[in-house]
Order: C-alpha cells, then structure tokens, then sequence
C-alpha cells in the first residue's frame, strides 16, 4: 500500500445516474453501512437530460473510496462512478450569511468586507442584510469569522459542486451504455488505468 | 452470468391490445418467465392478485406457507436446486416485514429470487394506514433492486426488470411493491416482453484477454498452484468448464461451503473444504501455495481468518463477475473479471497440461493426518453416544451421494457440509453467509420443489427447528415428500462450543429444551422416529429414506461435540487447530 492509501483526504465522489426514486437512500446507505460520514452530497442535472448527477464528498482513505466506488458502481441505476481529489477537480461552494443591518452599516466598512472576501449583498433591508459568497471552504470561513464579532444572525453553505478537470463529459460514454454489447471503454479499471493523469474506476 | 435462462415464452405481441387488471399482468408475466410455482401467503393488500391467482391454478402451483419467512426461504431452496428465479408473495406491513431475513439471506448468497408484495392503496402511502410499512426502504440494503409500482401501465416493464436483474450477473434478489389500486386497475396491455437490457445496467464485465493471458502465465510458472472454488462456478452453470481446468492445469482445489458439488466429493483434485470448520490441508497450505487461483469466490471472514495472515506469499488471481468483489478483501495480482463459463475455457486453452504430484501429495498427507485425529473418531466413534459425523457416514452409505443435502446453521451444519457425500451440483443447499438459523426446513420444501425427482434430506438442529417448525404444515398441506433429519444434541451446539473454548465453559443460555419432535410431527401427519442407539442408526434411516413421503428422523447425539478442526477467529487459517 501507498502512504496515499493510508492517509485520509477528502474525495469528490462523482456518480452519474438514472433518475430514479429511492436512489439517493441506495447510494447512502452504502456509506453508513460502513459508518462513514458524508460531509457533502449534491444531486443535479448532468450535461445529459435525463442523467443525474451526485457530487459526493467524504473524507476516507483512499482504498476505502475505491470500494465504496465500485459498490455504489454496482447499482442497477448507477452508470459510472469517478473519484478524484480536491486537485484533480474544479470545486465551489455557496454560502449565505444574514446579519443585522444596522449593525453591519455602523461598524463595518462594508465595502471593503465585500471586496475583500468576493461576496456580494443579495438582500438589505431596514432590519437585515443578506451576503453571499463562493468558493473553496477556507474563503467561506473566512467570512464567518469576520461576521461572527457582528452577530452574525444566520449562517449556511451549500453542498460543493465540482467540475473534473480531465473529463470529456459523459456524452460518449452514454452512447456506450446505450450499445446493447458494451465497448471497450465502459468497464473502465484501476489496472488498465494505470499511468493515465486522472484515475476513474 | 446468465443463470441457467429460464424459457422466455413470449406471446407474440398482438396488434390488438386487451384490456385486463394489474394482477393479471403480473400472473401474466410469470408464464411467460416460465414460473411454475410460487410460495406465498395472501393478505389484505395483496388480495387482488391472489383474486386473479384463482383463475391461474391450473398453470401455476402456489404453495401456502405457514409464515413469510418460511416462504421466501423456500423461493431460495427452489433457486438453489432448480437454477431458476424463486418467486414469493406478501402482503404489506409485516407480511413484508417477514420477508427481510429472507431476502438478506438471498443477497448474501447471490440468490435469484423475484417478490411481490402488496402494498396499501397509493394515496395512503405516507399515512401510516392499515399494514402499511415503507418497504420498500426496509429492504433497500438487502435487496439488488427493489421497486414500488403505483399504476398498473408499470406492471409488465417492471416485472421485466425484475426477471432479468434478479438471474442475470451476479443474481439477487429483487423486491416489487405493488400498491392495492394498480393490482385492481384496469389498463391496455400489449402483451409481454422480456427483458434483456438496462442502460445503467451491466450484469457482467467484459473479459479482457490480456488478464487471461497474465493469468495463465502465472499458472503456469507455479510449482503450487491452488484452487479456491465458490458458489460463482454453480451460479454460472459452468461446472464442467472448471472441471476441465483443474483436470488440464492438475491442481488441487478446495470449496467454500456454497461451492460445495459443483465438482464430485470424491474428485482426485477435491481437496476438501476452506474455512474456519474446513480441511486441514486446504487451511494450512493456502499459506503455502505460489499462485492462489480464486474462482467465483468472495474471501469471506470464515474462509479467510486473519486477512494481514492470508496467503501473504502467494501471487492471487481472482477470478468473479462482480468488480467490487476485485481486492475487496484480498488484494489481487490478477483480476479475470467476467463470467466464469466464459473465462474459464479461455484460461483453460492457454495453460499447460501439468500434474502437480508432490504438491497434491501434500494435500493428501495432511488429510492423512486429519483422518487419524479427527474424522475417524468422528465417523466412527467408540462412545456410548452417537456423534453428528456417524450419522453423516450413514446416510452416505444409503445415498451414495445423489441426495440434495440441506443444512440449517450451526454445528450439524458444519458437520454435514464437511461429511457429506455430493455426486452432482445443485446438491447443497444452505446459508452461508447471513448463517440464518430456521432456514433448513422451509429451504427443504423449495428445493424438493426445485428438484422433484431428486430425494431432498433436510439435516437440522434441535435449536434450528424450533425456529421454522411451522412449516411442517406446509409439507402437510402440499404432501411434499421432505426427508428431516434432526441431530438434537440438547444444546445450541456452536455457541456453546465457542463459550468452551472461549468463555471458559460458562454456558450463558444454551442448554435449549425441546419438544417431542416425533409427536409434533405426527400431530401434522408426518410420521417420524427418534432414535438414540448406535444399533438403530443404520435401520432408521433406511426406514426414513424408503418411507412413501416426508418422515423426520430424531437423532439423539452427545451432548458436548465440538467441531474441529477450527480456525479460532482472530488467528491465521495456517493456526488451525485439530482439538
């Protein structure tokens, strides 16, 4: 084993997938079964009407994410599966902060928060204001604490959404699935991968 | 893997659409799956389809049981022998609820198995009506695809699905819930087709040449090639393929308890079996081997022991059509993903004919040595009391083999998949890996099902039988002819052999008291006997075997037996102890 195998990271988990009822409990229980937590998950369209797409993220070693990959791959809806780490992806979170308008008029130079932190205001009004800001984790920290001193009144974050950097898109691969004999670059594996810059499964 | 493609007799798609209920399509649909028997039991939310059932008796057999979990553990002795999709019926709520221990079994076992159960109307779905259990979500974990059908249109793609995912690839079970307003709708049905792709669906990976040439290599570098045979090669019907393998590649092979059969007990090569109550040899020198060729095998706990101590010397290839089993538990050196009957042939061309003389004399050496301190004791014992081991021998001199042997779980279970004589596939049918007690004698019923012209002896423990012994009304009611061997020790056997090897003797609740088995069993008209003699032994299974219909057989063994050789949990299978 690698020391990479040994040492936990975060991963983002890619799953695309057909739309499907109870899918999302299918693909979850597969983490808690192995008492894993999920530090963020985020169902959306794909590229593809009809195909959806779950952004997973979990902190676990990086043979662990291999087999909860494959077991997740081996769901009926389930098409295909990626993993990749936090340099391997394009990634961004949203989050909200309200706080008490007058307040944050009085003490703060309110300008300067915004620009200095890339947030922006979605709402004020007379009793609060409402800022926003995207990006990595430790930008919309950041703007925690600055707010925080200010009685910052309500905080919330997104779950992440990642784009993969070396990813062609699903459409080719679709038309595979779509093939009654599967080609050759469906049942992509660790072995056959090996040396190619991104790893899929 | 296809198992083993029921008939899909299509009708014809007819031009004209007709209109009929959503339970007749489902009744509809297993004609045309080739069902021939189901094993359920009616209730409130699945009267519908059992309305429409009594229309379809002359072409379909339902079997009444006496509670769900006897019923879908009868679907899987059915699976087992037949090699077909097992199919049970449930009402909703607990009816449904019975079914969990059933349909866990069948996962962990790759057992096909297709259930419907009823559900309450869709508009109440969500209000806590009558009977109503979000089963769906219950059996999620449990199940390899699950589905609720609300409208009638869904019932024939649906039931589709249900065939296919259930025998195809690895089989499964899969679960269908059929809300109570779409088994009345009435809709236009445009006949049935079967179902035989899903995009997101993949039953087997494809098998890639240059792994079967790696492997063959490595094969044919070994001085100690060693074989490890799961269930993968019964499932995939390709029996005769690994058979010519091992033939070709002379190398010796040993089974995990589900592989039991595929190749006969006394095969040259059959080495014996793997595990924590397996053979000697096959523990000892899987620490020994070169090559480790795995086939249709998952490197269970109970086969493995202590995995940072598992073949650590060894070069593993593995061969599976499940790629989540590759390197799941041991890291392989080669993995030959993909159907078994078709990789097998391909690795069989390219190895070289070899006999592994010295090597396979090893083997023999150890089971040498294991007769000596073990098995002769146990088959043929000197105590005042019978053993589990003796009873086995016996009914192997009457069988020859050709029976199909099911076991409960516990220590009568070890005793009788280590003993017992298999000519043919298909022959054990037991729970390996969720290891449900009670599972035996409704199993048994299924599989005499599955192979009616094959005699079906039913091998269980006092403990075991208490927990399913209703179904004793089943073999009544149906008057299936059910040979059940029961080895009372008195005890819950392996519990307690474990609190006396492990607890210091402190049995913490396991002297179980039984009734009188022989009276419980006329009291359903099956006739029976118990026996505790040595001399009786030989004369009342005769009487058992021979008996026109199902007969049980109480056989009274020594209390404090304990199963050896054992891989004490936590050690090394080169730990195995032989007392």
């Amino acid at each position: 084993m690698s020391t990479q195998d040994i040492e936990k990271q975060e991963f983002n988990i890619t799953v695309y997938t057909e739309n499907q009822i109870g899918l999302l409990s299918r693909i979850a229980i597969i983490f808690t079964r192995r008492k894993i937590n999920i530090d963020s998950l985020n169902t959306s369209p794909s590229e593809i009407e009809s195909i959806h797409r779950f952004n997973i993220v979990i902190n676990e070693t990086e043979d662990v994410v291999r087999k909860l990959c494959r077991q997740i791959e081996k769901q009926v809806e389930v098409l295909k599966v990626y993993y990749h780490t936090n340099a391997d992806v394009i990634w961004q979170e949203l989050a909200l902060y309200k706080v008490s308008t007058n307040v944050i008029a009085e003490q703060v130079s309110v300008e300067r928060l915004l620009r200095e932190n890339g947030a922006r205001a979605v709402v004020i009004r007379k009793d609060y204001t409402v800022f926003e800001t995207t990006g990595h984790r430790e930008e919309t920290d950041a703007l925690i604490k600055i707010l925080q001193p200010f009685g910052l009144i309500e905080f919330v974050r997104s779950a992440r959404v990642a784009i993969i950097k070396d990813s062609e898109g699903f459409n080719s691969k679709l038309r595979e699935f779509e093939r009654r004999e599967p080609g050759e670059d469906v049942i992509e594996n660790e072995y056959l991968n090996q040396g190619q810059k991104v790893f899929t499964m | 893997m296809e198992v083993a493609q029921q008939e899909l007799q299509a009708p014809e798609t007819k031009k004209a659409t007709r209109e009929i209920s959503g339970s007749e399509a489902v009744l509809d649909a297993f004609l045309a799956e080739g069902v021939d028997t189901i094993f359920g039991y009616p209730g409130g939310a699945i009267m519908p389809i059992y309305d429409a059932l009594y229309d379809y008796n002359d072409k379909l057999n339902h079997v009444l049981v006496r509670h769900e979990q006897g019923g879908i553990h009868a679907g899987q002795g059915y699976a087992r022998t037949s090699g077909k999709v097992g199919v049970v019926f449930a009402t909703s709520g607990p009816g449904a609820t019975n079914l969990v221990t059933g349909l866990a079994d069948a996962q962990i076992d790759s057992t096909p198995l297709v259930c419907v159960t009823g559900q309450v109307f869709a508009h109440l779905l969500g209000t806590d009506a009558f009977q109503e259990t979000d089963v769906i979500n219950i059996t999620t974990p449990v199940t390899k695809w699950n589905y609720q059908v609300t409208d009638a249109n869904e019932i024939p793609e649906v039931l589709a699905k249900a065939f296919y995912i259930a025998r195809s690839g690895r089989p499964g079970p899969v679960l269908i819930d059929i809300t109570k307003n779409a088994q009345i709708q009435k809709f236009n049905y445009e006949g049935y087709v079967p179902c035989n792709h899903i995009r997101s669906y993949r039953p087997k990976p494809i098998v890639r040449n240059q792994y079967i040439e790696q492997a063959a290599e490595l094969i044919n570098q070994a001085k100690k090639p060693f074989v490890l045979w799961g269930q993968g090669v019964i499932l995939g019907s390709a029996e005769q393929e690994f058979k010519a393998f091992i033939e070709k590649a002379g190398i010796p092979s040993a089974w995990t308890i589900l592989g039991a059969g595929a190749i006969p007990t006394d095969h040259e090569l059959n080495v014996g079996m793997l595990g924590m109550h397996g053979n000697y040899g096959p523990n000892v020198l899987t620490n020994e081997c070169d090559v480790l060729i795995a086939i249709g095998m998952r490197f269970d706990d109970r086969v493995t022991g202590r995995l940072d101590k598992y073949a650590k010397q060894a070069q593993v290839i593995h061969l599976d059509i499940d790629p989540a089993e590759i390197d799941k538990n041991v890291k392989t050196t080669v993995p030959v993903w993909g159907d078994c009957k078709e990789t097998l042939p391909l690795l069989t061309a390219l190895v070289e004919e070899k006999q592994h003389t010295e090597w396979l004399a090893k083997f023999k050496e150890f089971t040498r040595q294991e007769v000596e301190q073990v098995i002769h004791n146990e088959l043929n014992p000197t105590t005042p009391e019978m053993t589990m081991g003796e009873a086995i021998r016996v009914l192997n001199e009457l069988t020859d083999g050709e029976a199909v042997i099911v076991t409960d779980v516990g220590q009568h279970q070890m005793v009788a998949c280590r003993y017992a004589k298999l000519n043919k596939t298909r022959s054990n049918v037991t729970s390996g890996g969720l290891g449900t007690m009670g599972f035996a004698l409704p199993a048994a019923i299924g599989a005499k099902f599955g192979a009616q012209d094959r005699p079906v002896v039913a091998i269980i423990g006092d403990g075991g039988f208490q927990m399913t012994l209703q179904e004793l009304g089943t073999i009544m009611q149906t008057g299936i002819d059910v040979k059940i061997i029961i080895l009372n020790n008195n005890f819950l056997g392996m519990v307690r052999q474990w609190q006396e090897l492990f607890n210091e003797r402190r049995y913490s609740f396991v002297d179980i008291q039984s009734p009188d088995f022989v009276r419980v069993a006329s009291g359903y008209g099956i006739s029976g006997k118990s026996i505790s003699d040595r001399s009786e032994l030989k004369g009342a299974l005769q009487e058992m075997l021979e008996h026109k219909g199902s007969f049980l057989l109480e056989i009274m063994v020594t209390k404090e037996n304990n199963v050896f050789p054992m891989v004490p949990q936590g050690c090394s299978v080169a730990e195995i102890r032989l007392k």
